[in-house]
């Protein structure tokens, strides 16, 4: 599994505020590994068998790569702008394949069932036709142009809205939405998701925000974020097979799975195979 | 009143779902449990030495203890929730409401560790868990024998709202439900009770399909 091109990207490892000197053991693809403070206040990641890991500190979290990565992390210019609230949600274990939980973050049908009178609400159940592509410059998945009927889309919301969203994956286990900003018309709030790969069928996600919102406590936005993705949870521990399937196979995408789709296509692209199921079974 | 509670709390939900079936008005003041172990802070510690929530402030009255609180919401605001008196069922009520801190120590346990990375022997914890609850379904299946839908009584009582939100929440551990049909049954009974509410994990009741209507002599 170890050639996959997956070994040379950036994952989330830790939450840099609650890093200190005695460490945090945890995994990354299989292998174990420490983050710790080291005597200058700096992450370092170490491997099971020693090696000093490649470290950077971005986006509230402490990222590492079990390769050599070929270039730097992502970009998020929203996160550097002035004003914005940035939210540690922390880590939720999840026992499903990361690519999975990727994947039902770029999912938006399921909000009136799942997330019901938060995100999505009966009989508001349609998504109507939304643009993808994958941009070749940036090498990343966009959807732009989502639009659904949201009861509460946000903690800064007060009544039902119909939210535009755009959803970004600029890594195999990352992914970046945007979303109308109540408060802030014209502004984007920046929602993201961050896996660690664990195992091919185990996973850490690191939910993390940076906000326009000046008024709602900081522990109830990150309650209001766990509470999403805890619903989420038992779905993503429940869908079958485990791995992600990069074969259509017996599987019948609508419309409305048109991310999902090109969220697929890259992968395979890019030999992105870490926790997908090559061939269906 | 003012309920110290985290939305992800089985716990606080015991808590809330009773406010809610009693029609008591509750404040909640959010604690930021995970990632920021605020229960462990200063502020919380001297509310609550153990080091737990949920905490419920009325006036001068401060309870830590969860099944405590649901007595207190019953008997404020609808104390039929606390059954009848008899014997037997008061012993029973007593009964469940000291078991459900063996579902809070192993389904509970398994949940943290599997959820929130919270150290513990998860093989040990599922193992204690499944057990608990082989001894809840037998519960539940001899009060069946009786005509009796609740862990005390034909009515749901503290005890049940003290038994349900970890039992429910046990695959969030690891724990699959489909072994346990009386307590699917059980489980089904309280959230189509009037005024339930939900929380992450637990579901509300779908609306099933009316019953065939068949004329008779059609068949």
């Amino acid at each position: 599994m170890m050639q996959d091109a997956m070994i040379d990207e950036w994952y989330p490892v830790g939450l840099f505020s609650q890093l200190d000197v005695k460490g945090r053991k945890t995994a990354l693809m299989g292998e174990p590994i420490e983050v710790a403070l080291d005597a200058e206040r700096r992450a370092r990641v170490t491997c099971g068998d020693g090696r000093t890991l490649p470290v950077c500190v971005r986006y509230g979290h402490v990222w590492s790569s079990l390769g050599k990565p070929q270039k730097d992390l992502f970009a998020i210019p929203e996160a550097d702008q002035p004003g914005r609230r940035l939210v540690d949600v922390g880590a939720i274990r999840v026992r499903c394949s990361p690519l999975r939980a990727v994947e039902n973050f770029l999912d938006i049908a399921h909000f009136p069932f799942v997330h019901t009178d938060i995100l999505g609400a009966e009989p508001h159940t349609e998504v109507q036709d939304y643009k993808v592509e994958i941009r070749q410059k940036e090498d990343e998945v966009w959807a732009t142009q989502v639009k659904f009927y949201q009861p509460k889309a946000a903690k800064s919301a007060s009544g039902g809205i119909t939210t535009e969203y755009m959803y970004r994956v600029p890594a195999p286990t990352c992914s970046v939405l945007y979303k109308t900003c109540p408060p802030r018309p014209g502004e984007w709030d920046v929602i993201t998701l961050f896996v660690q790969p664990l195992a091919e069928d185990l996973c850490d996600v690191w939910p993390w925000m940076a906000l326009f919102d000046d008024v709602t406590p900081m522990t109830d936005l990150i309650h209001f974020q766990q509470t999403i993705f805890l619903q989420d949870r038992s779905i993503l521990e429940n869908q079958i097979p485990r791995l992600l399937p990069l074969d259509p196979g017996m599987e019948i995408p609508t419309r409305a799975d048109l991310t999902s789709v090109a969220y697929r296509r890259w992968l395979k692209r890019h030999n992105y195979t870490y926790g997908a199921q090559l061939v269906a079974q | 009143m003012k309920l110290y509670d985290y939305v992800l709390s089985p716990s606080c939900y015991k808590v809330r779902l009773m406010a809610a079936l009693a029609g008591v008005k509750l404040e909640t003041r959010p604690v930021d449990f995970h990632p920021g172990a605020e229960h462990r802070g200063t502020e919380l510690l001297a509310l609550n030495p153990a080091g737990s929530i949920p905490i419920l402030e009325d006036g001068d009255l401060i309870l830590t203890e969860s099944a405590a609180m649901l007595a207190y919401l019953a008997a404020r605001a609808a104390p039929e929730w606390l059954g009848s008196g008899a014997p037997e069922e008061a012993a029973r009520i007593q009964q469940w409401l000291s078991f459900a801190h063996r579902l809070t120590a192993s389904l509970g346990g398994a949940r943290l560790h599997e959820m929130l990375q919270r150290p513990g022997d998860i093989g040990a914890l599922q193992a204690q868990g499944i057990a608990a609850l082989r001894e809840l379904e037998a519960g539940l299946v001899e009060q069946r024998l009786r005509g009796m839908r609740f862990l005390a009584s034909d009515q749901p009582t503290v005890a049940d709202i003290a038994c349900f939100p970890y039992v429910a929440l046990a695959p969030d551990g690891g724990i699959p439900l489909d072994p346990y049909p009386a307590i699917r049954l059980w489980s089904r009974a309280i959230r189509g009770l009037d005024n339930f509410i939900e929380m992450p994990g637990i579901h509300r009741l779908h609306e099933l399909k009316p019953e065939p209507h068949v004329e008779p002599g059609e068949v």
